[in-house]
């Protein structure tokens, strides 16, 4: 109330009570509350406890920082970490270079209907059903009758066993995520270029015949918001990157395509040792909030 | 207009792009209108004669119809619920200042970016516990942890564009906040909610992980079901592919109708 009597020029303006933005909070609050912050409580206590429901004779004891010693000393969980980033680093400068070529074209003028057709059918992958991409996954990658080796043959290279081979199971979700979201690399570009204002545009393309420099020194600027929102957003994504590999391919063969949230989900619901899986997930959570905090520092400051 | 390599090169890269975002989504829906023998033949056969027995099959399979059922009763339930949650959080978040604003936010987009797995574990060992297992209630609530964010945010956004000139007006003639609310709010923000409706549902549609750990034979969803045939030696390629389309089908309409918002909707709004 203090606050308002300081500014007595908003008081006419205002008209609700210091409670009023509450009562409306209340709701989405609280119950966001009961069905998430108090299951991460409750993850970081099973955490500090040994948890296998496979074995329930053994009681659920608590033992301290047990769990997380095991898990930082579990060289799988560093690899399925490794292969996470190595599944980054691969997709995003294919789909970040794909998208920008894409948003290009989409940019020019001319073209009308094919124009619209192509943004249009962009959002066919982005609304796919994940589990689904997988399932496509796995005809079009099958050995034996698989397009993906047709085509091969059709190029003059032999066929692949892509499913069965450690490296062409990770080539193969390399390239189904590469199918998915690049038409999202192409949106968020797209969207930066069309903020470029039109005689700014102009008067850069009379100046220069060079379509280089125009990228460069023209639109570049307008992209790098939505770049840096790409780096962020895609590495949150590749961290909980779940559906489309294990419809695909399980994590195997061997560990090929053991991504971080598919090896928590094997420890979890497959060992059912709930204690270390806790412990992983809960490490995964400290990265993703970090993630988090780094994505609404660099971003929501330039927008507000 | 005159032909230049120019253009020409253009529409070249336009029906590559095409082709690229279509192919995979084709050679789904045109194996789910082939026999088995079509399917597994190789070199692939690319003209055919289309049969309908994939989908009779899959229509004729309680297990499929009851998942696409479970699918749709906990898609619409948790978005209607996101809506009724999340519009009234974002008419405060668009209008009042308050502490702890930006904590709440920062909230909300770490439910974006969350993984999964995360809260599966504990909401897992709480569902045994409560004996809530394999119900259509769990499953409601916990794809509120991403829906309520998206809804919060996008509805946000559309009630600070309202112009405050009417909200002025209806005070004068006495109305309160929830009057404002619900009298001027509701139906000038109706479109922003329509998307942020649509993409909840979508989310909510696709899900796997939660479905997949939360669920075990009654409330078994569409994407769980249509996985669960990728099991055995002799697969049923036809009414895998069938089902993936019966799935697929839906969201990919409603996608097409908030196309424009898709970016927004995947970024929280982050680029404009």
């Amino acid at each position: 109330m203090t606050r308002m009597t300081s500014q007595p020029k908003l008081r006419p303006n205002r008209g609700y009570g210091r409670w009023t933005p509450f009562w409306f909070l209340a709701p989405a609050v609280f119950t966001l509350f009961i069905i998430g912050i108090y299951p991460t409580i409750f993850a970081v206590v099973t955490s500090f406890r040994r948890y296998n429901i496979a074995r329930p004779r053994d009681g659920f004891p608590f033992i301290g920082l047990e769990n997380y010693i095991s898990v930082l000393t579990d060289g799988t969980f560093w690899a399925s970490l490794f292969l996470t980033a190595k599944f980054y680093i691969t997709v995003l400068p294919v789909e970040i270079a794909l998208g920008l070529m894409i948003a290009l074209l989409l940019h020019k003028t001319g073209m009308g209907f094919l124009k619209s057709l192509a943004r249009v059918t962009l959002v066919v992958p982005l609304a796919t059903t994940y589990a689904v991409v997988g399932l496509i996954g796995r005809l079009i990658f099958n050995r034996d009758f698989g397009v993906a080796n047709w085509f091969l043959d059709a190029l003059g290279i032999g066929g692949l066993d892509w499913l069965g081979s450690q490296s062409g199971a990770f080539a193969a979700i390399v390239i189904m995520d590469i199918w998915q979201w690049t038409p999202f690399c192409a949106l968020i570009f797209l969207a930066g270029l069309s903020m470029v204002p039109g005689e700014i545009e102009e008067a850069a393309r009379l100046e220069t015949s060079s379509k280089w420099a125009l990228l460069k020194h023209v639109q570049l600027p307008y992209l790098m918001p939505g770049l840096t929102a790409l780096l962020i957003l895609r590495s949150a994504d590749v961290l909980k990157l779940f559906d489309m590999v294990f419809v695909m391919t399980r994590g195997g063969p061997g560990s090929a395509t053991d991504l971080v949230s598919i090896y928590i989900q094997r420890v979890g619901f497959r060992i059912f040792d709930l204690g270390t899986a806790s412990a992983q997930a809960i490490l995964l959570l400290v990265i993703t909030v970090l993630l988090s905090r780094l994505y609404i520092r660099v971003l929501y400051k330039e927008v507000n | 207009m005159r032909l230049s390599s120019g253009t020409i090169l253009h529409a070249l890269g336009l029906t590559a792009v095409i082709l690229f975002t279509l192919f995979p989504f084709y050679w789904m829906v045109s194996a789910s209108f082939k026999t088995q023998a079509d399917i597994l033949a190789s070199p692939p056969v690319w003209v055919f004669t289309p049969t309908l027995d994939n989908y009779r099959e899959i229509f004729a399979d309680s297990k499929v119809i009851g998942a696409v059922g479970n699918s749709l009763i906990i898609a619409t339930a948790t978005t209607a619920l996101a809506v009724l949650l999340g519009a009234p959080a974002a008419f405060a978040l668009a209008r009042y200042e308050f502490r702890g604003k930006s904590d709440l936010w920062f909230w909300f987009i770490s439910n974006r970016m969350t993984s999964p797995i995360v809260l599966a574990l504990p909401v897992y060992i709480l569902a045994l516990q409560l004996r809530m297992l394999d119900t259509h209630l769990v499953l409601i609530l916990i794809y509120l942890t991403f829906n309520l964010p998206i809804v919060v945010w996008i509805c946000t956004d559309q009630f600070k564009s309202i112009p405050p000139d009417l909200e002025q007006a209806a005070r004068l003639d006495g109305a309160d906040q929830f009057t404002i609310f619900r009298k001027i709010y509701l139906p000038l923000g109706a479109p922003g909610i329509a998307v942020s409706a649509i993409f909840s549902f979508i989310f909510s549609w696709n899900e796997l992980l939660y479905a997949l750990v939360l669920t075990r034979r009654d409330v078994q969803t569409a994407p769980v079901v249509a996985t669960s045939f990728m099991s055995g030696y002799e697969l049923p390629w036809g009414k895998i592919m069938a089902t993936g389309t019966v799935i697929v089908l839906p969201v990919t309409i409603f996608a097409l109708i908030v196309s424009r918002h898709m970016v927004r909707g995947l970024t929280m709004g982050a680029t404009k």
